[in-house]
């Protein structure tokens, strides 16, 4: 009996889940900002610390410093310093610049984090898929709206 | 080596300052020989005032790699390439110093590659494995290979200090046109654009790396990375690979175009053949 409900209930839990998250050509826009969660699940924030700084993810030190990671040797300085960012800016509009930061800022050079096509010749291994997963996306927000001045 | 502290102590003042520290100022000589790293920038590269060797971006103790052909690991190369210049192949019996008597010979070549013949785009690469084939009966070097890296480092070096000075108008028009096409093209995942680096933020880090210019006069350039010399192909695929693009072919057309584009905005520079770069 026990087994059953636990199976049923994961069942509907992944179900629920992809259902609920957001495919790369569906996320709305609002003045470059994205109001709706990727996934309905709350972003964890420590996992976002994660992906932020590894090189295969995230790797947002390769462009941005960030004060919360002295740890971490090199900090690149291609876009502004990262310290404080969760006071200037909304959950909503770190979604959209996670997402796709030319939505907010025209012809930039920070990726897209979260298209899986409008890329020319990519890597074979990277074709149709986007840098990040929706669930890393929300991840990342929530650990960039920890950065508090 | 008075100096090398004080270029290493530069360096370290310009990173715990934590700002762009874009490129420094000193000055590269080798054996005497000043070497010009720094020129006013042609002025089809409209975004930029002066153009830098990716000398300027590198530590101290890179730089001084540089300064003394003893010290410059690329040297250990150049040799393989002397030997390799009087080694007999092919089914014609000859070695390349059977028709080039004085590798000397080749001075001023370097700078004025790629150039355009008949119609088509050459590179130095394209020249040996004509020679190789066509007169010498041989099979051709691979394109970015060890042998190849190391005769056109040797051939690049005599006309170390020289002015690049590479023709971007008639027949090579249409070539350069190309090769700025791609280098202001976005590519890969990441989707960016060599500009994107080289041009838009060159003098910043991301993340470890001290971002240049992306000039092309030191090629064949000996990388401590990889420790080896690297052709300007090999370079370029790298940099694709980096942003996730699927490269262009080594050797092929688009990295020719963009070859001889690259090769341009240096005008002006010295070849610094062979360079050392991390
Ligand atoms: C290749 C460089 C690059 C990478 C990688 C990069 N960014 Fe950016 N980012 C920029 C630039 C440049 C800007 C400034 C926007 C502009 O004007 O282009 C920016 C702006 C931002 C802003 C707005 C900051 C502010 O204070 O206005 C945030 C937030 C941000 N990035 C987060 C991230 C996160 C999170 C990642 C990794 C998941 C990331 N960036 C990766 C280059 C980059
Ligand atoms: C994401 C950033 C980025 C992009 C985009 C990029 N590069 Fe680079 N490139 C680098 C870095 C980092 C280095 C090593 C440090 C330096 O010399 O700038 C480098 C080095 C080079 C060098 C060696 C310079 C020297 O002095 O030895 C050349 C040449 C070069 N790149 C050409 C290109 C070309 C051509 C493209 C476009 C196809 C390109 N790069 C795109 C980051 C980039
Ligand atoms: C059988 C004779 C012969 C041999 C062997 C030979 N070459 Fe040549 N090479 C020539 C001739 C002839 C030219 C064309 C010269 C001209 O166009 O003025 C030439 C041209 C070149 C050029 C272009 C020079 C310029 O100024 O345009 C290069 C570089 C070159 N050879 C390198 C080599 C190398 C490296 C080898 C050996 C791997 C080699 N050659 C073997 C005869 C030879």
């Amino acid at each position: 009996m026990r087994n059953i409900f636990t199976i049923a209930a994961v069942s509907v839990l992944s179900v629920t889940t992809a259902v609920a998250e957001t495919a790369p050509s569906d996320v709305a826009f609002q003045d470059g900002s994205v109001m709706a969660s990727l996934t309905g699940t709350a972003g964890d924030a420590s996992a976002g610390r994660k992906t932020f700084m590894n090189r295969k993810l995230g790797n947002c030190l390769a462009c941005h410093t960030n004060d919360d990671m002295p740890e971490q040797q090199f900090h690149g300085e291609v876009g502004p310093p990262l310290t404080g960012v969760g006071d200037r800016w909304e959950a909503a509009e770190l979604r959209g610049i996670v997402v796709n930061a030319k939505m907010m800022f025209d012809g930039t050079i920070m990726p897209a984090f979260y298209i899986d096509s409008g890329y020319e010749r990519p890597l074979k291994k990277f074709d149709g898929k986007s840098l990040l997963t929706a669930q890393q996306v929300e991840d990342v927000v929530a650990y960039l709206l920890t950065l508090k001045d | 080596m008075e100096f090398k502290t004080l270029l290493t102590s530069a360096a370290i003042v310009a990173l715990s300052a934590g700002f762009a520290s874009a490129q420094d100022d000193a000055t590269l000589s080798v054996d005497g020989e000043v070497i010009k790293t720094r020129a006013d920038a042609p002025a089809f590269a409209e975004n930029l005032d002066t153009v830098y060797s990716g000398w300027h971006f590198r530590t101290g103790e890179t730089q001084v790699l540089q300064m003394d052909d003893f010290e410059n690991p690329a040297f250990v190369f150049v040799d393989q390439g002397v030997d390799l210049f009087d080694k007999v192949e092919g089914s014609e019996g000859k070695a390349c110093a059977s028709c080039h008597e004085d590798v000397a010979d080749f001075a001023g070549l370097r700078p004025t590659l790629p150039r355009v013949e008949n119609g088509e785009l050459v590179t130095m690469e394209d020249l040996v494995n004509e020679c190789r084939t066509d007169r010498m009966g041989a099979e051709p070097w691979k394109y970015s290979g060890g042998q190849m890296t190391a005769v056109t480092a040797l051939i690049g070096l005599q006309s170390r200090g020289m002015s690049i000075n590479v023709a971007v108008d008639g027949d090579a028009a249409s070539f350069f046109e190309r090769g700025k096409d791609l280098y202001y093209q976005r590519v890969g995942q990441l989707d960016m654009a060599c500009s994107n680096c080289h041009e838009d933020n060159y003098g910043v880090m991301i993340r470890a790396d001290h971002l240049s210019q992306g000039q092309i006069n030191g090629f064949p350039a000996y990388r401590l990375k990889n420790a080896k010399l690297n052709s300007a192909h090999g370079r370029f695929k790298g940099c694709m690979e980096n942003i996730r693009a699927t490269p262009f072919k080594v050797g092929g057309d688009e990295f020719k175009a963009l070859e001889l584009y690259l090769a341009a905005r240096g005008n002006g520079l010295s070849v610094e053949t062979p360079s050392v770069r991390n």
